[in-house]
């Protein structure tokens, strides 16, 4: 594609997502829009670690359920007393005026993000030193073991939950709000992922997905990179989570906060779907899924899981390359490769001897 | 850790715990032993292993539902596992033998979580058991009880790991299992099926997590969702025995049995499963830390 088109293309785009909450027959859909948003900021954090680095990472759900926490507690102990939130369901009014809220929604936000990076960090240089198989199960096991220490946690509701902050009303609909809010944070870590991967940061996180060793022998610090990858990752993620806890209001330790079989899985299909190791396959990925989300809890209600988990197998095992590194493969010149006809053929030809 | 006190005033309790770890280990040892079995002729880290244990579990609960006694579940669910098995090969896991090891893993996932939510549909997202009605055994003076069906389904962990050893050292297919482990190249060369041994191992497998299921349900409760900690407790297992050794794999089952049964009793049961994941990441951090003084890693 070409400048011009490109550019186009990028207009339309922002045109069309800016304008779409405006359209009157979509207004009852504006939330599932906005979970849109955040189906693909999970997809995109997922694959700076598991595309772009070869890290398949099962435990991101980690830093979306700490961002949520941290968020929602920052909200409740700014202006509330723990016992006397507890009793809210029993009907004291817990709203905040729109101030209070939109500043402890920006603070508790940051401060879960400064958290989660913190983890990351911590975490990161242990279990950034597991490879392959060890680490996608370490993490595996380290987002289920998130959730059943948060379950076991008094003070921030354990298994019972913990309810955020409403909206309050002066900031319109929640599904208007959320929608903007989580929109803004996509095209923002989108922008800053590209920026990401075309620097040689990019470069040394391709190199260690292709070859740790050698990238190694080559100078580079692996683990440092890694560990500011997962960092990366972890402050978009938390930041996600965050906002997130305040658009559903009620958050389960295990099945919104710290939902491995669900989100933590979710993200690692959408990136395989759309394409992973590559920008715009997480969101094209995220797209279909979310889309065929709804499609099989609309008519499947009931047997929309058992759905998904065939849909896991499918993707992976007929389709893992994805919808982007389907069509580079078919027509490679469009994403900028050259491609050696002979030796390609020659290639095929080798490929399909018996 | 209020509980701790009391292993000090009470140390009999110690036993107590101790024996129920090691019993109930003993069938996380022969879940463990199939994972590691998988592991080392098919390259193959199976997510769904916990929820073919659960598998075998509702199978039995379903015998025993239906008025039969529910050590009969253990031949039962096997055979019937043995064919899920065969059928998941088949269908599934012949396509992804020799890919890339995460498209393995996200495949059993996905197979993990296909599982639970057909045995959600199917029976109920309550936690239910099986009640054998074997009675107790009163040991030091009454004051550590033991339920009868869990030494029961020692002796048959025990007895179906003989079995499989010998299994695998003297029979045909299980030479055939053994040659494929150790280089399924050359086994093809010398004309063994490789297909079928893959097939066979995969359906064995899903077996002998069926029996370890029933035993599960007899001694312990089953719910469609706790599979994964199954597989996690597996792995964990193999991953400090090593692939290939089964008496490493019994002595780590019950240990971890054990660390179990502690953990749960000082922290609160509410913190058993949180225990057991975080346990692997302790795990697999110091087995790694171990081997980078000799500039290795786990691989």
């Amino acid at each position: 594609m070409n400048g011009a088109g490109k550019t186009a293309w990028y207009l339309l785009l922002a045109v069309a997502a800016l304008t779409l909450p405006t359209v009157p027959f979509l207004q009852p859909y504006l939330t599932q829009f906005a979970f849109l948003w955040v189906m693909i900021l999970l997809a995109l954090t997922w694959d700076i670690m598991g595309g772009q680095m070869g890290y398949n990472s099962f435990g991101n759900i980690v830093y979306f359920g700490v961002g949520m926490y941290t968020t929602a507690v920052v909200q409740r102990d700014l202006f509330f007393s723990v016992e006397e939130y507890a009793e809210v369901a029993g009907g004291v009014d817990a709203a905040l005026n729109p101030l209070e809220f939109i500043s402890s929604l920006a603070l508790g936000m940051g401060l879960g993000a400064v958290l989660s990076v913190l983890i990351a960090a911590i975490l990161g240089s242990g279990i950034l030193g597991l490879r392959g198989h060890y680490f996608a199960i370490c993490t595996l096991g380290l987002g289920i073991a998130a959730g059943e220490i948060a379950s076991g946690m008094d003070y921030i509701g354990a298994g019972s939950g913990l309810v955020t902050s409403l909206l309050p009303d002066a900031f319109g609909e929640r599904g208007r709000f959320f929608y903007y809010l989580f929109l803004v944070l996509a095209v923002i870590t989108f922008l800053v992922l590209r920026r990401v991967y075309d620097s040689r940061f990019g470069l040394a996180i391709n190199a260690i997905r292709d070859d740790e060793d050698k990238a190694e022998a080559l100078g580079l610090h692996t683990t440092r990179y890694k560990t500011t990858a997962w960092c990366i990752s972890a402050f978009f993620l938390a930041l996600t989570g965050g906002a997130f806890g305040n658009m559903v209001i009620f958050i389960d330790p295990t099945d919104v906060a710290f939902a491995g079989p669900t989100f933590g899985v979710w993200m690692v299909l959408m990136a395989i779907l759309g394409g992973k190791g590559t920008l715009w396959g997480p969101v094209i990925g995220a797209t279909i899924f979310h889309v065929m989300q709804e499609v099989f809890w609309t008519f499947l209600f009931g047997w929309q899981r058992v759905a998904l988990g065939l849909l896991i197998v499918i993707v992976v095992v007929f389709f893992p390359e994805g919808v982007v590194g389907w069509l580079r493969e078919r027509w490679p010149h469009r994403f900028g490769e050259v491609v050696d006809e002979d030796a390609r053929r020659l290639q095929v030809s080798l490929d399909s001897e018996p | 850790m209020s509980n701790l006190d009391i292993l000090f005033q009470a140390p009999i309790f110690s036993v107590q715990l101790l024996l129920d770890g090691l019993l109930v280990g003993a069938i996380f040892a022969l879940a463990a032993y199939g994972m590691a079995l998988l592991w080392g002729v098919m390259n193959i880290i199976n997510i769904a292993q916990g929820d073919f244990v659960i598998l075998g579990g509702y199978v039995t609960l379903v015998l025993y539902q239906a008025g039969i006694h529910p050590l009969f579940g253990v031949p039962v669910a096997a055979v019937v596992l043995f064919l899920v098995g065969w059928v998941i090969y088949r269908s599934v896991i012949f396509r992804v033998v020799d890919r890339d090891l995460f498209i393995s893993i996200l495949a059993t996932f996905g197979i993990s979580i296909l599982l639970q939510q057909l045995m959600d549909q199917i029976f109920g997202a309550d936690i239910q058991t099986a009640e054998a009605g074997l009675g107790t055994m009163l040991l030091f003076d009454n004051q550590v009880t033991i339920g009868l069906i869990k030494v029961v389904a020692f002796v048959v962990v025990i007895v179906l790991a003989t079995v499989l050893v010998v299994f695998l050292k003297k029979s045909r297919l299980g030479q055939a299992i053994r040659a494929t482990a150790q280089n399924a190249r050359a086994a093809r060369i010398m004309g063994i099926n490789t297909d079928r041994v893959y097939a066979m191992t995969f359906a064995i497998n899903a077996a002998i997590c069926g029996a370890a299921g029933a035993l599960v349900v007899m001694t312990w409760v089953i719910q469609p969702f706790i599979g994964l900690s199954y597989t996690i407790r597996s792995f964990m297992i193999v991953v400090v025995a090593g692939v290939g050794n089964l008496a490493g794999v019994i002595a780590a089952g019950v240990g971890l049995g054990a660390a179990e049964q502690f953990a749960a009793f000082l922290l609160g049961a509410e913190f058993q499963i949180g225990f057991v994941f975080a346990l692997l990441v302790v795990i697999l951090l110091v087995r790694n830390a171990v081997l980078k003084r000799q500039r290795k890693y786990l691989h």
